[in-house]
C-alpha cells in the first residue's frame, strides 16, 4: 500500500527504538535479521565448518590419503568408543577404538574382518602423522586425532579397495570440492558483474546485444557442453592446470544467470531518486556505480553466490563422477565417489558413499545459508 | 500490495456467500434487538501489532457508532490507525496484526445482531458479513482487481455465485451497476479489461462490485487519495448519491480535512490509535474541543492562504533580468512515428531572482517530466532553458556542455518528492549532506563535518545525528535532511517537486515556513511543483497551471487562484473540497473538457 496507510506502525516503532538502531549500518541491519533465520544459522556454523576444513585438510585427517595398504583393503569403519572401563570398574573418558583383524575364510578365501575386542587403540588429540603441507606455505606433522599405536591406523569412514582411509580421503577432498565452487563462482561473477552491469546501467543496444548472449548460453544444454569441454582438455596436463580448466568451464555457463540478477537491480536502481540525487550532486559515473549503486545490491549478490556455490559442487562431483572432471590422484568428492560406480563396492563397502554424504551436507548447508542471506539481504523493506 | 493482501482485499470486495446466507440464527454471539439501534457498534476496540522489539497498539480502546443510511468520516494523520480500525471490522488485519478485545455489534435490519470481533477471522460466518454486509473499497483499485479477467466477468462472478444469478440476468444487472456508478457506454464497458480503465474508472468498478450485494456498509480506505482532484470530486459526488439512493452507511477513512467537510455527517478524529474526538462535523470544524482537532484544523486552514512570511516581504522589483529564462521547452517519450507522448509540450516561463514560482496541475500533466528537464535528468527534445549566472553571463541549459551543466547544477539543485526514495539507505546523513560538497571538491575532512552540522542546524535538525541512517528519521525529518542536502552547494534556485505531497498536513506547512525562512535568509528561488492548490496559494508568488504538457494560465497566485481565466483553471478550483462543511461546492463544480 502506499505511504499513507501501513508504514506507519512500523515508523513509530522505529522512531522510539534505541540509538543502537539509529547508527546501525545496513551490515549490521542484515546481520540482525539474519540472527533471527535458526536454519540459516545452523547452515552458517556448518558452512564455516566445512571450509576451515577446507584451508587445512591435512590437520584433519588422519592417515596419508594416498597411502595404500594392502592388508586394509576394504576394511570397514570403526566404531568410536568414548568412555573407557578399565577392569577394576572405574571409568574414564578416552576415546578408543577396537581395531579389526584381517582373517581369510578358509574354503573361498576371501578376506573377512573379525573386531578384536580384547585389544584398544587410543586416540591421540594433537598427536604426530604423516607430513602434509599448509596451503603450501609450511610442512606441520601435528594431527587433530592420531592413533596412540602407530601400527595400527584408524579408519573411521573404513578404507577403499586400495586400503586408503576414507575419511582422510573426504576430508582432503574438501579443499578440491569447496574451492571449485569458490573459484567457479568467483569468476562467473566477475563476468557477470561486468556485463550485467554495462547492460544495465547503460542500457540501449548495449543491453539488447549482451541480452542476446546471456538467452544463448542460458539456452546451451549445460551437462552436453561441460562433457564436450573436458574431453577437450588433455589427459596430460598437470593437476592444477586440469583443476582450473575445470573451474573455467563450470563457470562459462554459471555467469549468465548472475548477470541478468545484476543487470535487474541496475535497471531498478537507475530510476531511484537517490540515484538521480547523486547524479544531481555531481558525482562522476564510477562514483555513482560504486559508492552508490554496488552497496545497495552487494547483500543481494552475496545471497546469489550462496546458492551459486552448491550448484558449482554438484557440477564438479557430477563431472568428476563420469569421469570427465578431474582425474585421480587429485582427490575431490566427484573422484571419491567413482570408487562407488561399480556393483562390488556398493555389495562389500557401502561406506564408499560417505563422500556423497559430505556432498550432500555441504550443499544443504550452502542452500540455508543462502535462503537466510537472501531473506535478510534487504533490510530495508519489511 | 503483495499476493495475500490482493486475496483478502478482493474478498472483502466481493464477498464469499449470499447475504442472506442465514448464518445469524444460531450461535452466542447473536442477540436480538431493537431496530433503533445503529448499524454498527464498536466498542473499546484493540488491535495490537507485535513486533521485534516490542508491541505496537495499532487500534487502541476506539469506541463510535455507524448509524444507518450515514456518513462517518475516520479522520487522521499516518499512523493513527484509521485503516487498521476499517480492517478490524472485516477482520482483514494484515499478518501478524490481531484483534486483542473489545466488540463490534453488527445490529442487522432484520432485528438480529453479531458480534464481528467474536466470530473466526477465515471462518463462514465472517465471509457472509463480507461483502454481502459490509462492503470494502481501497485506495489503490488495480490492486483489489484481476488484470486477466474483464471487468463484466469479475462483477457477474458475485452474482452468479453469491446472488445465483443466470449469466443473462447478471450480465443485465452488471451493466446496470455499471450505469449507477456513470461509467460511459457501460454495454461495452462489461467487456473491457481494467487496465484499460484510468485510476478514477478503475475505482468506479470497484465501487459497482462493492454494491453487488447491495451491502448496508460501504467502508472506504481512502478511495480518492490516488486520485486527481478533479477525479476525487467525481468520486465522492457518485458515493454520495449512491448512498442516498441506496440508503446505505459510509464509513469513509481519510486524512483529507476539505473531503471531510466536504462528505461527512459523523466525524471521529484518531490519533495514534486512540479517538480523540467525535461529533457532528460542523462542531468538528467550527468548535472543536480537542487540542489535535484545532491543531489539525488549524494547519489546514493555514494553508490555503498566503504565508504571513510572505506577506511582511517587499515586492519583487519588475525591472529586474530573470534568474532563469524558459522558452518553448518541449519533451517527447518514445518514437515519434509510433504514436509518442508529448509529455512537454512548448512550454514557456520565466522565474525572478528571489520569487517562487508554483507549477500547479493533475497527475499526468508533465509537470514532474518538465522539473526534470529545467535540471536536464531528460534530455528535452526542443526549446531553451536561458540561465543567468552570477558574473552575468547567460547559458542555455538544453545545450550546455558537460563542465558548463555540472556547474549550473551546482546552482541548481532539486528537493525531491519521496523522502524515504531520495535518500541513500546505506548512507549516513553526514554522507548524504556532504556528498555534494565533496564530490565538487569544496570541503573534505574536519571541515566537510562542520559545514554538515551547520547545514543540519539550519534545516532544523539536531547536528549529532548526522551519524544515524536515515531509517531513524520520520518522513518530516527525512525530507529536512534532503532540504539540507540541497542547500549544501549554497544554490541560487531550488526545483521542489512535490516537497510536501507525502507529508502529513501538520508537517506540511512547517516544511513551507522552513523553506520560506531560508528563502529570506539565502535569497533563492524556488520553483514549485504541486498538485496541490493550497501549498502553491501559501509558498508561491505566481503560479503557472499546467495541462496536458501545456501552460494554459500564468498569472499572480492570489489573482489565478480567486479569479482563474481558464476554464480548465477554474474547474481544478472548483473541484478543490473547502476546508468547512458550511462552505460545500462540490455539486457547483465545474467540468472541463478539452476542445478538439
Amino acid at each position: 500500500m502506499s505511504a499513507v496507510a501501513s508504514p506507519s506502525a512500523l515508523e513509530d516503532a522505529v522512531d522510539h527504538s534505541s540509538a543502537r538502531l539509529a547508527v546501525a549500518s545496513q551490515w549490521q541491519l542484515v546481520w540482525w535479521a539474519f540472527r533471527q533465520h535458526r536454519l540459516a544459522m545452523a547452515g552458517l556454523v556448518v558452512t564455516a565448518a566445512l571450509y576451515i576444513i577446507a584451508i587445512v585438510p591435512g590437520f584433519f585427517a588422519v592417515n596419508d590419503p594416498s597411502q595404500q595398504n594392502a592388508r586394509a583393503a576394504f576394511y570397514p569403519p570403526q566404531a568410536l568408543h568414548l568412555i573407557d572401563t578399565s577392569e577394576d570398574g572405574s571409568w574414564s573418558v578416552r576415546p578408543h577404538i577396537y581395531p579389526y583383524v584381517l582373517k581369510r575364510d578358509p574354503t573361498t578365501l576371501a578376506a573377512v574382518y573379525a573386531q578384536d575386542r580384547t585389544r584398544k587403540v587410543y586416540l591421540q588429540m594433537f598427536g604426530q602423522g604423516y607430513e602434509y603441507s599448509v596451503l603450501g606455505l609450511f610442512n606441520s606433522t601435528t594431527h587433530l586425532f592420531a592413533s596412540g599405536n602407530a601400527r595400527q591406523p584408524l579408519f573411521f569412514f573404513g578404507a577403499d579397495r586400495l586400503g586408503r582411509c576414507v575419511y582422510s580421503r573426504i576430508m582432503v577432498g574438501t579443499q578440491i570440492s569447496l574451492s571449485v565452487g569458490l573459484v567457479g563462482v568467483f569468476l562467473a561473477l566477475s563476468i557477470g558483474i561486468v556485463l550485467g552491469g554495462i547492460s544495465g546501467y547503460y542500457g540501449g543496444k548495449i543491453d539488447f546485444a549482451i541480452q542476446r548472449v546471456i538467452e544463448l548460453v542460458l539456452s546451451l544444454p549445460t551437462i552436453p557442453i561441460w562433457l564436450a569441454a573436458s574431453a577437450a582438455v588433455p589427459q596430460n596436463w598437470p593437476a592444477t592446470l586440469n583443476y582450473f580448466m575445470i573451474t573455467l568451464i563450470l563457470s562459462l555457463t554459471g555467469w549468465a544467470q548472475l548477470a541478468r540478477v545484476v543487470r535487474g537491480r541496475f535497471l531498478s536502481l537507475r530510476t531511484e531518486e537517490f540515484v538521480t540525487a547523486a547524479r544531481l550532486d555531481g558525482a562522476s559515473e564510477g562514483r555513482i556505480i560504486f559508492r552508490h549503486m554496488l552497496p545497495s545490491f552487494a547483500s543481494h549478490i552475496i545471497a546469489s553466490i550462496s546458492l551459486a556455490i552448491p550448484t558449482m559442487i554438484l557440477a564438479e562431483t557430477s563431472l568428476s563422477f563420469l569421469g570427465l572432471g578431474l582425474q585421480p590422484p587429485t582427490i575431490s568428492w566427484g573422484v571419491l565417489l567413482r570408487e562407488a560406480q561399480n556393483i562390488r563396492s556398493i555389495a562389500t563397502a557401502p561406506w564408499l558413499f560417505i563422500p556423497g554424504a559430505a556432498v550432500v551436507i555441504a550443499v544443504i548447508a550452502l542452500n540455508f545459508l543462502g535462503d537466510g542471506l537472501r531473506d535478510a539481504s534487504d533490510p530495508y523493506n519489511k | 500490495m503483495n499476493t495475500a493482501e490482493r486475496i483478502t482485499n478482493t474478498e472483502a470486495v466481493r464477498g464469499a456467500v449470499p447475504p442472506h446466507a442465514s448464518t445469524a440464527r444460531s450461535g452466542a454471539a447473536h442477540a436480538v434487538v431493537s431496530v433503533g439501534a445503529p448499524l454498527l457498534q464498536v466498542r473499546d476496540l484493540h488491535t495490537h501489532f507485535p513486533i521485534r522489539n516490542g508491541l505496537v497498539k495499532a487500534v487502541d480502546g476506539v469506541s463510535f457508532n455507524v448509524e444507518r443510511g450515514k456518513t462517518l468520516c475516520v479522520v487522521g494523520e499516518s499512523g493513527s490507525g484509521k485503516s487498521v480500525t476499517a480492517r478490524s471490522i472485516l477482520q482483514i488485519v494484515d499478518e501478524p496484526g490481531r484483534i486483542v478485545s473489545g466488540s463490534m455489534m453488527l445490529h442487522r435490519a432484520d432485528g438480529s445482531s453479531v458480534d464481528l470481533a467474536k466470530l473466526d477471522r477465515r471462518g463462514r460466518e465472517i465471509r457472509a458479513v463480507r461483502g454481502a454486509e459490509i462492503a470494502m473499497i481501497f485506495q489503490e483499485p488495480m490492486s483489489s482487481l484481476s488484470p486477466v479477467h474483464t471487468v463484466g466477468n469479475q462483477i457477474m462472478e458475485v452474482l452468479t455465485l453469491h446472488l445465483k444469478m443466470s449469466k443473462a440476468q447478471a450480465r443485465e444487472r452488471c451493466i446496470e451497476l455499471l450505469t449507477q456508478v456513470e461509467i460511459p457506454a457501460p454495454k461495452l464497458a462489461v467487456d473491457r479489461y481494467t487496465f484499460e480503465f484510468s485510476g478514477g474508472m478503475r475505482q468506479r468498478v470497484m465501487i459497482a462490485m462493492a454494491l453487488a450485494c447491495k451491502p448496508s456498509l460501504l467502508i472506504a480506505d481512502e478511495p480518492t487519495t490516488a486520485l486527481d482532484v478533479t477525479t476525487q470530486a467525481e468520486i465522492l459526488t457518485l458515493i454520495k448519491n449512491l448512498q442516498q439512493s441506496h440508503g446505505m452507511a459510509v464509513m469513509f477513512i481519510t486524512h483529507d480535512m476539505g473531503v471531510v467537510a466536504e462528505i461527512a455527517d459523523q466525524v471521529i478524529v484518531m490519533h495514534r490509535g486512540k479517538v480523540v474526538e467525535t461529533g457532528p462535523v460542523d462542531d468538528i470544524f467550527h468548535a472543536p474541543k480537542d487540542d489535535y482537532t484545532r491543531m489539525l484544523i488549524s494547519s489546514v486552514t493555514k494553508l490555503g492562504r498566503t504565508a504571513d512570511i510572505r506577506l511582511k516581504r517587499a515586492p519583487i522589483a519588475s525591472a529586474t533580468q530573470p534568474i532563469l529564462q524558459v522558452s518553448d521547452l518541449s519533451m517527447i517519450f518514445g518514437n515519434l512515428k509510433k504514436g509518442a507522448v508529448k509529455a512537454v509540450d512548448g512550454v514557456s516561463l520565466s522565474v525572478m531572482p528571489g520569487e517562487s514560482l508554483g507549477i500547479v496541475g493533475e497527475s499526468g500533466s508533465g509537470k514532474t517530466t518538465m522539473g526534470r528537464c529545467l535540471l536536464r535528468v531528460y534530455q528535452p527534445h526542443g526549446g531553451s532553458i536561458h540561465y543567468r549566472r552570477p558574473d552575468g553571463s547567460v547559458v542555455d541549459i538544453v545545450t550546455a556542455d558537460k563542465q558548463t551543466l555540472k556547474a549550473c547544477h551546482r546552482e541548481i539543485r532539486m528537493i525531491f518528492q519521496d523522502p524515504v526514495g531520495s535518500l541513500n539507505p546505506r548512507m549516513t546523513v553526514a554522507q548524504i549532506v556532504g556528498e555534494p560538497l565533496l564530490v565538487n571538491g569544496l570541503a573534505k575532512g574536519k571541515d566537510l563535518d562542520n559545514r554538515v552540522a551547520e547545514l543540519l542546524q539550519n534545516v532544523g535538525l539536531e547536528p549529532a545525528w548526522r551519524e544515524r541512517y536515515p531509517h531513524a528519521f520520520s518522513g518530516g525529518q527525512r525530507q529536512r535532511i534532503g532540504i539540507a542536502r540541497a542547500l549544501a552547494l549554497n544554490p541560487r534556485i531550488i526545483v521542489a517537486d512535490e516537497a510536501t505531497s507525502a507529508l502529513d498536513v501538520s508537517l506540511r506547512s512547517q516544511m513551507l515556513d522552513l523553506l520560506l525562512n531560508l528563502q529570506d535568509k539565502l535569497g533563492l528561488s524556488f520553483i514549485f511543483i504541486s498538485h496541490d492548490i493550497a501549498v502553491i496559494r501559501y509558498f508561491c508568488d505566481r503560479v503557472a497551471v499546467m495541462y496536458r504538457g501545456k501552460i494554459v494560465e500564468t498569472g499572480e497566485t492570489n489573482q489565478v487562484c480567486d479569479a482563474p481565466q481558464h476554464a480548465y483553471t477554474q474547474a481544478l478550483l472548483s473541484a478543490i473540497p473547502q476546508p468547512d462543511p458550511r462552505a460545500r461546492g462540490m455539486h457547483k463544480r465545474f467540468r472541463y473538457t478539452e476542445k478538439i
